[in-house]
């Protein structure tokens, strides 16, 4: 691998400040994805600024009901924490349903939203990937794209992102809290990732440099009654061929509020404001979930070997929203 | 013997040096001076190197020398095509190595390795296996001597005159071997002689090897593999490493580190060959075969020939009076195969075992009943009986043991919430032979013993078993006997491959037991005080005169699997092996052989793929992330089981092994089983959710 300097940084500013200066620099939290990607040439920074000492590692109670997690609190710790798993338990099992025990055990809250894409030719520098390489082409476009995106690409890339934790938080309304060169300031999780368009090099709206330093959870009650289901290609230690997170609140049977996002199916946590239009205001149903789910996935466009994931994607909504409305989550 | 230490159930001798660090795997002896290696794999699939550009590389620190056509030693002409590396500007497949780069650090080594800068002229190629494919051709002969084509009776007109045939074609994909340990070797030149600390499952092969590689008399090589994290047979001879590492250290004249990268694993190590696979199958109506033809295709590479014996399984399994299989090849611009548990038996029996499956379900009948009156007590390929064939005790005690009786045969019959549930069975069988090999024992004055031979224990604990059979054989208490294995000074033996382990090794340390106590015998003052006294021993005249009759070991798997109605998961509630293996020198590590053989089965059926793209020619998802292989929350109940078999036509210490039995049919059972939970029957492997989702529409 490429030599690179290594530097702790005192605390953010200066370690904003460290990346500023330096235009290969890169973050390092807890590396369960960068390290693999330097072994393997795909990200070559000639300095690893190291943040996991710096003071990120809290989780606080808002006044408003919300909560403040550090963006180098670990997922485990995270997973386990007593307020997450009793108000936001599709964030609980996001987090339990990504990765393995070790990896969880070191992998933090700001890593994890900004780890790269699993797609092989991303992670092969023998094969192009205009996401590696601007203008070497995407060589998944037409290879082996079964695990790759149905929504949103674009001729450049089609790639999903690859995150568990990211979809829950897209169904929260997660704020993520950044520190740039210019000082403070509050991204939107749903406007965090980008979708791949003519730059997917560029998978966040984050200016270079910036550092996540927590991410927020607005009080939402209807969160208690949430869940997150994941389906991959073996029992445990594998990413998602579709996952979902929903939030359901029912006013007797009818549908008062709902948050609704999908994992797997694009460049970004895919928030399904479209299905929880069909959703909001009428007399929850099995069959009306499947046509919410359809409503989301209209304007799908399946790879070659992807189309798999729009009937998976409706059958693990309805089963999501149906344990939800009788409060039986799996 | 004595009371016997065959049959105890011993913990691994070296289980703690091996639980707490201490145990020593090939990369990692202290060395003074030592450097490291990193392979340069080709970055075309077909074509000649034009030009190699070192200077990038060298000028990194640290680097101390690229090595590769232009510059390596020279190797010995005629050798092994796959080993004769950095020898010609040819590449035959892409992640053939080209390069080795040397350097005083690792990861020098590795940013050095990204720095050559090579050239190609490359050419077009095909890296595809289709059973329509142009190059399709019948080789001479099929893995490791088998006849290609066999034929008895007249397939055709008795498959046409049966009332009830089955007709499918079943397809396999390219599988690859990930041992913990991946492909290593410490290579170290003095005074002319070479020693390599090698990951292997034959020290004796592999010095071998080298000797001829590198003209050297064969006592200038020396073979340490003391310890080995895993072979599964992609170590069965000397691989690329341990030739890369040898040529490195004579290149840098110190001694080099080379350790294959879990990606380099994916291809240049060999691979278990995607097949096609069609089997044709008649019967009568009560359920008695009276054709089977099995037509088996597979690939090997430009280099060598390769040919996978996937459908010798069928020729030995079971009865019929029309009989055929074959064997085509395609030779492709890709690595050659190799060996990956129970080569051809594996592969072969998903076919036959899942056609078994289609014909019960065919003729009406269940499918332990139909493999119970299929059975043969002659070998319907040699036409001898079997020294002994317990198929059917298998079956039986399988049934019992799973609670088969009173099975509903209807398909997507079972339901438990969002889960079908469906049961499967196949039969399972692998050869029992043996190897020659030689083995020394040794009595000390202190009334200890020490038995020396070079077998390798690749995790299965082939010392330990060594050890108890060399106690009973000395008629002694385990306690007073000392083994050593691994390490080709000691007396010559063969690989742990082909189950042939255990048999081979035992026959040898038997023997060299019995001669030593026959010298003491004939020494009425013992061993004297000062001194020891040794025997060493040779089976080639006694297994080469064994007579060629049919031994085989049988199973019997059983599944019950699980499919969520919606989505298609597939997951294994519970897995069943009976074995029929002869003895079983030791119950703790004979269980992890074969729950570890139904495990990588289950890996199989599910789980493992290859994905080609033959635009680049190579594997997409070449590593643990993307290449998926069980996990232990896929096996959620696993059961091996054995029955007492004693054969006295196999060997002295009347074991069959059981290395490979464990994984033949297991992939069958579990697409039986999927097939009974769902009514669909999956004839490509892996079976994953997306060939399954949408059961819901039929509920």
């Amino acid at each position: 691998m490429r030599p690179f300097r290594y530097h702790r940084p005192a605390d953010v500013a200066e370690a904003v400040a460290v990346l500023a200066a330096e235009p290969q620099a890169a973050y390092l939290a807890g590396g369960t994805n960068l390290v693999d990607l330097m072994k393997l040439g795909v990200q070559r920074p000639d300095l690893l600024v190291d943040v996991t000492r710096l003071p990120l590692d809290a989780v606080a109670e808002l006044p408003d009901g919300g909560l403040r997690i550090g963006a180098t609190v670990p997922n485990s710790d995270l997973a386990a924490h007593p307020v997450v798993r009793r108000d936001y338990p599709v964030l609980a099992r996001a987090l339990l349903a990504a990765a393995s025990g070790q990896l969880r055990n070191v992998a933090t809250t700001g890593g994890n939203l900004l780890q790269r894409t699993r797609c092989v030719y991303f992670q092969d520098t023998g094969k192009a990937c205009n996401k590696r390489e601007p203008g070497s082409g995407c060589a998944a476009r037409h290879g082996q794209n079964r695990d790759l995106a149905v929504l949103d690409w674009s001729e450049q890339c089609v790639a999903t992102h690859p995150s568990d934790l990211a979809v829950a938080l897209a169904a929260l309304d997660a704020v993520v809290e950044v520190h740039e060169a210019g000082g403070a300031r509050d991204v939107p999780l749903a406007a965090l990732h980008r979708s791949p368009g003519e730059h997917p090099e560029r998978e966040t709206t984050l200016a270079r440099g910036a550092l996540i330093t927590a991410v927020r959870l607005p009080a939402l009650p209807a969160a208690r009654r949430s869940t997150y289901l994941k389906v991959r290609d073996r029992a445990s230690f594998a990413f998602a061929v579709g996952s979902v997170a929903a939030v359901l609140d029912l006013d007797g049977d009818v549908v008062r509020d709902v948050r609704l996002a999908y994992g797997a199916v694009a460049h970004r946590p895919w928030r399904a404001y479209r299905a929880e239009d069909e959703l909001r205001g009428r007399p929850f149903s099995p069959e009306l979930a499947a046509r919410a789910a359809d409503a989301e996935l209209a304007e799908a466009r399946p790879l070659r070997h992807n189309g798999f994931k729009l009937p998976l994607t409706r059958a693990i909504t309805v089963r999501a929203l149906t344990e939800l409305a009788e409060g039986t989550p799996s | 013997m004595s009371a016997g230490a065959v049959g105890r159930a011993y913990p691994r001798l070296e289980g703690r040096e091996k639980v707490t660090g201490a145990a020593r795997y090939a990369v990692e002896y202290p060395v003074d001076d030592v450097s490291y290696g990193w392979a340069v794999p080709a970055a075309v699939v077909r074509g000649r190197i034009t030009r190699v550009d070192a200077a990038p590389a060298l000028a990194l620190p640290g680097v101390l020398a690229v090595v590769h056509h232009g510059n390596a030693a020279r190797l010995a002409p005629g050798s092994d095509r796959e080993l004769w590396l950095l020898q010609e500007p040819v590449v035959h497949y892409r992640g053939q190595f080209v390069a080795v780069v040397v350097a005083t650090s690792l990861e020098a080594a590795r940013e050095g390795a990204r720095l050559v800068g090579i050239d190609y002229d490359a050419g077009p190629h095909s890296t595809v296996l289709t059973s329509d494919h142009p190059g399709l051709y019948r080789p001479d002969h099929v893995n490791p001597s088998y006849p290609t084509d066999t034929a008895e009776g007249d397939f055709d007109a008795g498959y046409a005159a049966a009332p009830v045939r089955m007709d499918a074609t079943y397809r396999t994909p390219a599988y690859h071997n990930n041992p913990m340990e991946p492909h290593a070797t410490t290579a170290q030149w003095r005074d002319g002689r070479l020693l390599v600390h090698d990951s292997n499952q034959g020290a004796s092969s592999v010095q071998a090897t080298l000797a001829d590689l590198f003209e050297l008399p064969s006592e200038s090589v020396r073979v340490i593999a003391e310890h080995v994290g895993g072979g599964f047979g992609s170590k069965g001879y000397a691989k690329a490493a341990v030739v890369l590492a040898a040529l490195a250290a004579r290149q840098v004249d110190r001694p080099v580190r080379l350790a294959l990268t879990r990606q380099q694993l994916f291809g240049p190590i060999g691979y278990r060959t995607p097949t096609i696979q069609r089997v044709r199958l008649a019967a009568d109506t009560d359920g008695r075969l009276t054709a089977i033809c099995h037509d088996a295709i597979s690939q090997t590479s430009t280099l060598h020939e390769f040919a996978e014996q996937t459908a010798v399984y069928t020729r030995s399994m079971y009865a019929a009076p029309h009989r055929r299989t074959t064997h085509r090849l395609v030779r492709l611009d890709v690595p050659t195969p190799f060996w990956m548990r129970a080569p051809g038996e594996c592969p072969g029996a998903y076919a036959l075992e899942s056609a078994m499956d289609e014909l019960a379900t065919a003729v009406g009948m269940d499918p332990v009943e139909l493999r119970v009156r299929n059975d043969a007590e002659v070998d319907p390929d040699q036409g001898q009986p079997f020294t002994s064939r317990n198929l059917v005790a298998c079956l039986r005690e399988g049934a019992r043991r799973f609670g088969w009786a009173d099975r509903d045969p209807t398909p997507r019959a079972r339901r438990d919430g969002r889960w079908l549930i469906g049961t499967g069975v196949a039969g399972s069988s692998y050869p029992a032979r043996a190897r020659p090999s030689s083995a020394a024992a040794t009595a000390r004055a202190d009334g200890g013993f020490l038995v020396r031979i070079n077998a390798t224990d690749i995790g299965t604990g082939a010392r330990t078993a060594m050890w108890q059979v060399a106690a009973d054989a000395l008629g002694v208490p385990p306690e007073r006997v000392e083994i050593r294995i691994g390490d080709s000074d000691l007396p010559v033996a063969p690989v742990a491959g082909g189950s042939m382990g255990t048999s081979s090794w035992s026959w040898a340390v038997v023997r060299a037991c019995e001669a030593l106590r026959e010298k003491l015998r004939n020494a009425p003052d013992g061993v004297p005080a000062d001194g020891e006294v040794t025997a060493e021993v040779s089976t080639e005249e006694e297994v080469g005169g064994q007579p060629m009759l049919p031994r085989y070991a049988y199973g019997a798997q059983f599944v019950e699997v699980r499919v969520d109605v919606d989505t298609g998961e597939v997951r294994v509630n519970r897995m069943l092996g009976v074995f029929a293996a002869g003895r079983v020198v030791n119950p703790t590590t004979a269980r992890s052989q074969l729950i570890g053989g139904m495990t990588m089965g289950i890996s199989m059926a599910l789980h493992e793929e290859g994905v080609l793209d033959e635009r680049y020619g190579d594997w997409v998802n070449h590593d643990l992330a993307t290449y998926h292989i069980t996990g232990c929350a896929d096996v959620e109940r696993i059961e091996a089981h054995w029955i007492d078999e004693q054969d006295a036509e196999l060997n002295p210490a009347g074991v069959k092994g059981i290395g490979e039995i464990g994984i033949v049919g297991a992939a069958a059972a579990i697409a039986n089983a999927v097939h009974h939970a769902t009514g669909v029957r999956i004839r490509e492997l892996p079976i994953r959710l997306d060939k399954l989702l949408g059961l819901s529409a039929l509920a």
